[in-house]
């Protein structure tokens, strides 16, 4: 579903990544970790074709996805951005009407279809009871399924999440987490998430890819990636302060 | 009323059913204000009169003739010229205030606010300085000059804005606000010796309709619609930029490109509205707050909903200009504009972060 073969990205004569492979396969469920300034959210970019690499191929379904329209990569990919700001008041309906952009005919706007995709998608994170509430009302957690049910009501076969879960309680946390699960497994959407969290991220993903300095130091599953000594040398902690939950 | 309970007074369901009958108001307000605009002035035309001359001349209908000819020509070659010259003018100057504040994403934003206020009034100041008198199609120097000052300076900032190392959209605002200093002192500059001509200079710096004719209308006219229009087949960009750029991006917009074009409509449509009226300040910012705050924030009501409230208030501050003795509408839009928008903004607190 995504591949990425020999990416190099630079700012400013900076190397960000550095010849990097990844593959991610259809209705794969991937969490991406490492530390500050490891070129996470870079990667993220690069995969959504907002960024593109200075040498290498990234690959979209099989397309490169800088051949790919913004539309047509939107229709593939939905992303869940970091926090955002809105210059005007809107309602939690309107704004996760957003997400039907890609879709949504130039000239005629919503149609009926994608009112219920909106509806559906506001539904799915459980926020039904807040359908016309000003957003600015909600929680952190609250918003937070907003967004993602941006990205939901968007209906990509992939989606990218740049710290889904930072600023929420840990209710909040695994809510989200549960989400992305469910619309992993239900929809076979496929997933690639950044998360600082690395105890939520073994617990709920199958996979994990360890970004450092651009690189990927390690790729496979939570018991192998978060090894004592790849704690100690990613993250520069002692071990023992990353404990995996059980199961 | 705080923020909080005038969401609630506009649940969604209702707020979806509104812009319709919004738009129908909107559209008998035009009607009304056009037949008002039409009969009131110096020499009063009763307003059964004004519609027999208006259906008789503009619809072709056969209606006995209870109206002098003197009354016939104030109403066709004076008063609707001018009165189709501020709807024109109010909803161009409208739509780009609502397009400029949608790509700037920035409440405070104007048709003004990159440049073409300054540029405009800098390009009007030389035409009454310069020793020239030249007249093409009932265009003055001090017209043409007018628009092209106006997207000459949007063209600088714009130029300008792209070598700074700052993020784009922080960019475009300091620039504008830097170019547009710089051209507010050559405007300075102009009316420091423009000696005997200060006084025009000053009537265009303040804006009007005294000047409308036949032919300015049906200049301003297709620039002002065409670009209208095209901004509005553009709403679907518009409304992914409320989200900020790079999810715009992500949802299927070419940032890059929707906002050059957007900015050209934009500034074509606010370009020729200051040439043929002056600076009008307000009407640009305050209509798409009031529109925002009936329907929301989606740009494909926003656009049409401040065309057509725009349109009628300008006509109706065109009005009270005339009515309080020929005073420039731009002293009536900014008496009734700034009170109404610090009214709105202690409603309805523009931005925030989700």
């Amino acid at each position: 579903m995504i591949r990425l073969a020999g990416v190099t990205v630079a700012y400013r004569g900076r190397a960000v990544l550095s010849d990097l492979d990844l593959e991610i396969g259809a209705g794969e469920r991937v969490a991406l970790i490492g530390p500050n300034g490891a070129g996470k959210s870079t990667l993220l970019r690069v995969v959504a074709g907002i960024v593109p690499p200075l040498v290498g191929r990234v690959e979209l379904g099989g397309q490169p996805v800088e051949r790919l329209g913004r539309t047509a990569v939107a229709r593939r990919l939905a992303v869940v951005p970091q926090g955002v700001t809105l210059p005007f008041a809107a309602t939690v309906e309107e704004i996760v009407g957003l997400g039907r952009l890609p879709h949504e005919d130039p000239f005629r706007g919503h149609r009926p279809a994608d009112r219920a995709a909106v509806a559906a998608a506001i539904e799915r994170v459980g926020l039904g009871h807040l359908l016309g509430r000003d957003a600015r009302e909600l929680s952190l957690g609250e918003r937070q399924l907003v967004l993602v049910a941006l990205a939901v009501a968007q209906a990509a076969p992939v989606l990218l999440l740049d710290e889904p879960t930072v600023h929420l309680d840990l209710r909040h946390q695994v809510e989200v987490m549960e989400l992305l699960a469910d619309l992993n497994e239900r929809d076979g959407t496929t997933i690639l998430a950044v998360l600082h969290d690395l105890s939520l991220a073994a617990h709920f993903f199958g996979r994990l890819v360890a970004l450092d300095r651009g690189r990927i130091v390690a790729d496979g599953p939570p018991a192998e990636v978060l090894s004592p000594d790849l704690v100690q040398d990613v993250f520069g902690v002692a071990p023992g302060f990353v404990r995996l939950a059980a199961g | 009323m705080s923020a909080a309970s005038l969401s609630h007074a506009l649940p969604g369901l209702a707020r979806r059913r509104r812009p319709l009958w919004i738009a129908l108001a909107g559209a008998a307000a035009l009607v009304v204000v056009l037949v008002l605009g039409v009969a009131a002035g110096s020499v009063a035309v009763a307003p059964a009169d004004t519609l027999g001359i208006l259906g008789s001349r503009l619809l072709g209908l056969d209606l006995a003739r209870t109206w002098s000819a003197a009354a016939e020509t104030i109403v066709i070659e004076l008063r609707l010229p001018r009165v189709l010259t501020a709807m024109v003018v109010g909803l161009g100057l409208a739509v780009a205030g609502a397009t400029f504040q949608g790509l700037l994403r920035n409440p405070l934003a104007d048709p003004y606010v990159l440049g073409t206020a300054s540029g405009a009034a800098l390009g009007a100041a030389i035409a009454v300085v310069l020793p020239v008198r030249a007249v093409v199609l009932e265009f003055g120097l001090l017209h043409g000059l007018a628009f092209a000052g106006a997207l000459g300076a949007v063209l600088l900032v714009y130029r300008l804005s792209r070598v700074g190392g700052l993020a784009p959209l922080t960019s475009l605002l300091l620039t504008g606000y830097a170019v547009g200093s710089l051209l507010a002192a050559g405007l300075a500059m102009a009316m420091f010796v423009s000696g005997a001509g200060l006084r025009q200079i000053f009537a265009y710096l303040l804006g009007g309709f005294d000047a409308a004719s036949w032919l300015r209308l049906a200049t301003a006219t297709p620039l002002i619609l065409v670009a209208s229009v095209a901004i509005l087949a553009r709403a679907r960009a518009l409304n992914g930029l409320l989200l900020g750029e790079e999810a715009a991006a992500h949802l299927g917009v070419d940032v890059r490109r929707e906002r050059a074009i957007m900015l050209a409509l934009a500034s074509l449509a606010t370009a020729a509205a200051v040439a043929v009226s002056g600076l009008i300040g307000f009407v640009g910012l305050v209509v798409p707050h009031v529109v925002r705050l009936l329907v929301g924030p989606n740009a494909r009501l926003v656009l049409p909903l401040s065309a057509l409230l725009g349109a009628s208030l300008m006509v109706v501050a065109d009005l009270a200009a005339r009515l309080l003795g020929d005073i420039p509408v731009g002293v009536v839009t900014a008496v009734v504009g700034a009170p109404f928008f610090l009214a709105i903004l202690r409603r309805a607190r523009a931005g925030y972060e989700l």
